[in-house]
């Protein structure tokens, strides 16, 4: 065990250089891109926002049962299938229809081929299910029908989140799906995580509709509050434009009476409604809705074929930069709720970094001169190995550019604390062999040797711990399963590799000196 | 050598006793659950102004009718932890408690963290926390077994449990909080506990093999002997280590170091007069061992 060739010297000290420059580029800039990297500081270091929003599927699962009914109407009237008493209950649609044509409507669902019910064949499943009551046809999005359902709009939403965190302009947050119905936003060092959360918490549901006196409108009408809880006002469920025909959005100042509005350009489609809408409606009141308010609803004095036109609705300037930031990222296809936030101010964070680094120099402290204490030159021996392991260490979090936070310091500091163990157990073990071997060398590689197996057990067991931790824990505790995961990998190294060719270099010199140890 | 398996019985009794309490503490008294598991919103807030203190604060936070609302001192004398449930799960909280504060503080106070975690949210990580714990015992207890035998494996296994429930119920006693470091804490306990009593077990099992005439009570004894020095050794360094995240790493490591520092002595302890006094109960012997040999 104690034999080390020159070509393992040369590999070794190779090794152990490569990764101290490496963890060393932290504190300098090299020009090499291999070795100008970092540890990124987790979210609880660097200050910043962690947020995990929820997507509300149901209005979508709602809209999407509610678009159903019309085509399932329409699909089997063009086939001389007569469907009565449709309704939605409970994210359902029932409906009636005659015996005689029973059999062959739920044959149209479970077509494989079917037009009205698509079969993914990945999956074995169609988009719905069919289901005879006895009283009358049940049908609901199957599982697979949902999944897909589900992570649509999270595809969707997760690119509108994205847009209006890049409008924010923080610098490198983290956008990512978690399941299926849920994004993780982490903003680091925010200054102000209050608007993003109050940009993300708006669906941005935009659309004109008139105003009407008129409770049998042909596309019925609904009661709806304005935005400063003031007024109610009818209006009509027909949508002139909506969010969708928007180009572009931008906060104004209205030079005539000194008011802040967003202003907005329509496209195509948008300005050719718009036009024609303002034509037939002068006169009328415009309802400007969002997210089932109404902004302000002015009245058409002219026919607007610009497809140019403003908002006004008593905004300072930053409710309107909001506006129209919200209104160019388009809006959610459904609402987002967020479930968890975890906000850390840059200050708590320096904080933070400094107790680590203090109680990280202490306790290095006093470990090593425990250590040099209790075994003097073999001591000496341990905390350089220590040392260079924290090195490593270091190096190997910076060449991943692994994510250090606060529980990750404590993690290195208990890999300290950890770390002599397996030194510890080699020296005892020499010890006890130098009791009845006077040959140094026999006695030291017998300690080595005897050693082995109960430091791999004890090493593996709190890997067994780490790589749970990893996998259960989420956010800082991660980062702490990380570095306590890495330093077993790193204090195995230094302890069996430089830790032994310190020994054996020094054994070998003074072999004939007595008990060494 | 210091005769250890004189008080097997002594210290068995006790053990016994602290997990019972343990276990009726946690039963009736309960743990004191952060808001990670609880749901709730958390805000540690610091003042530079001495007119902001736990009593006036408190006044404010009750009149904004958020339910029950803790504020406690955290740390140094200006930051404060405030706790509430927020059980409405109220969109803009934040928000209406900052402008409710402006109105009183001004601007003499600054929020340096804020945690809302929603009832959902909560539920889960109770979950995950149960199940990373339930999970690392199955994996050790397996560990153990292959790598030893079921005596062994039992052995360790009643340490651990031993030295969780036992951190757990002083968390209780103290009615210290239970957040998701915790359960770092207490993972990594069991990791250590379990490192402690492999390497007095490998002795066992080497001293099984080497004296075939010494009875297990007799041979467990040499072994914790044996290993001693490496066992004070290394529970000095890692409490060493461990206080100095407890008194200098700052306020959010306290709970975390705490509870390792008191897995790391349980731990120790444990490796010596739970899992060796098992080897002893099952009446492990020559055969056990090398019934295993055989069989490799």
């Amino acid at each position: 065990m104690l034999y080390f060739s020159k070509l393992r010297i040369v590999f070794i000290t190779i090794f152990s250089l490569l990764f101290v420059l490496i963890a060393s580029s932290n504190l300098f800039k090299f020009d090499d891109s291999f070795f100008d990297k970092k540890i990124n500081l987790g979210l609880d270091l660097q200050g910043g926002s962690y947020l995990l929003l929820e997507i509300d599927n149901e209005p979508v699962i709602e809209q999407k049962l509610q678009n159903l009914t019309t085509t399932i109407r329409n699909f089997f009237k063009d086939k001389d299938i007569k469907i009565n008493n449709i309704k939605i209950d409970k994210q359902n649609i029932f409906f009636d229809v005659s015996d005689e044509n029973k059999q062959q409507v739920i044959e149209i669902f479970e077509d494989e081929n079917s037009e009205i019910n698509p079969y993914y064949p990945r999956f074995k499943s169609h988009q719905l299910e069919i289901e005879d009551t006895g009283l009358n046809l049940k049908i609901n999005f199957s599982r697979q029908g949902l999944i897909n359902l589900k992570t649509s709009s999270q595809d969707q939403a997760i690119e509108i989140v994205r847009r209006r965190v890049d409008e924010v302009g923080t610098n490198e947050p983290n956008i990512l799906k978690r399941g299926n119905s849920r994004i993780l936003v982490e903003l680091p060092g925010l200054d102000d995580p209050m608007r993003v959360k109050s940009l993300l918490g708006k669906t941005a549901n935009l659309t004109f509709r008139f105003v009407t006196q008129n409770e049998d409108d042909r596309f019925g009408v609904e009661k709806l509050e304005f935005e400063d809880g003031s007024e109610e006002a009818v209006v009509s469920k027909r949508i002139i434009i909506s969010g969708e025909n928007l180009l572009d959005a931008q906060p104004k100042m209205d030079t005539q009476n000194n008011q802040t509005i967003v202003s907005f350009t329509l496209d195509r489609v948008g300005a050719k409604r718009f036009g024609k809408a303002t034509s037939t409606g002068i006169g009328k009141q415009l309802a400007i809705v969002l997210d089932g308010k109404i902004i302000s609803a002015p009245v058409v004095r002219d026919t607007i074929a610009s497809g140019a036109g403003q908002i006004s609705g008593g905004f300072t300037f930053q409710s309107a930069t909001d506006l129209a930031l919200l209104l160019r990222s388009g809006a959610l296809p459904a609402p987002l709720e967020i479930i968890e936030e975890r906000t850390v101010g840059p200050d708590l964070g320096q904080d933070s970094i400094n107790a680590g680094m203090i109680a990280l120099s202490i306790g290095f402290l006093l470990v090593i001169v425990f250590m040099f204490v209790k075994y003097r030159f073999f001591g000496l021996i341990t905390n350089v190995t220590l040392i260079i392991n924290l090195f490593i260490l270091l190096g190997i979090l910076t060449l991943f550019e692994a994510t250090l936070t606060l529980p990750g310091i404590a993690g290195i500091i208990l890999t300290v604390g950890m770390a002599v163990d397996a030194n510890v157990l080699i020296f005892e073990r020499i010890k006890e062999e130098l009791k009845d071997e006077t040959n140094n060398i026999l006695a030291f590689d017998g300690g080595y040797t005897k050693s082995r197996t109960a430091i791999i057990d004890a090493n593996i067991t709190t890997l067994l711990a780490a790589v749970i931790l990893f996998f259960m824990g989420s956010g800082p505790v991660k980062g702490f399963a990380v570095t306590l995961g890495v330093g077993i990998f790193t204090t195995l190294f230094s302890v069996y590799f430089i830790a032994r060719l310190f020994t054996s270099l020094y054994v070998a010199k003074n072999k004939k000196n007595g008990k060494l140890i | 050598m210091i005769a250890f398996n004189k008080y097997y019985i002594h210290f068995n009794v006790l053990s016994s006793a602290l997990i019972i309490i343990s276990l009726l503490l946690l039963i009736f008294k309960g743990l004191n659950f952060g808001i990670d598991f609880k749901g709730g919103t958390l805000i540690e807030l610091r003042s530079n102004d001495t007119k902001i203190n736990v009593s006036s604060l408190r006044d404010k936070f009750s009149q904004m009718n958020l339910g029950d609302v803790s504020v406690k001192k955290f740390g140094s004398d200006n930051d404060f932890l405030i706790k509430f449930e927020n059980k409405d799960n109220k969109k803009n909280i934040i928000e209406e408690i900052k402008v409710n504060l402006d109105k009183s503080f001004g601007n003499n106070y600054d929020f340096r963290r804020v945690e809302n975690v929603g009832p959902k949210v909560s539920a889960e990580l109770l979950k995950s926390g149960v199940i990373a714990i339930s999970l690392s015992l199955a994996i050790m207890l397996i560990y153990i077994w292959v790598r030893f035998e079921w005596q062994f494996s039992l052995g360790a296994i009643l340490a651990l449990f031993h030295d969780v429930i036992v951190t757990l119920g002083i968390f209780s006693l103290f009615s210290l909080e239970i957040n998701l470091s915790i359960i770092a804490a207490v993972l990594t306990i069991v990791g250590y506990s379990m490192n402690d009593t492999v390497v007095i077990f490998d002795r066992v099992r080497e001293n099984l093999r080497k004296y075939s005439d010494i009875k297990i009570f007799e041979l467990t004894n040499i072994s914790i002997n044996e290993t001693l020095s490496r066992t004070i050794i290394t529970s000095a360094t890692t409490l060493l280590a461990l206080l100095a995240i407890y008194f200098f790493g700052g306020e959010i490591l306290k709970g975390f170091s705490l509870a390792m520092i008191l897995g790391v002595v349980f731990g120790t302890y444990s490796s010596i007069y739970i899992a060796n006094a098992v080897l002893v109960r099952l009446r492990v012997s020559q055969k056990t061992v090398l019934r295993e040999d055989d069989s490799k």
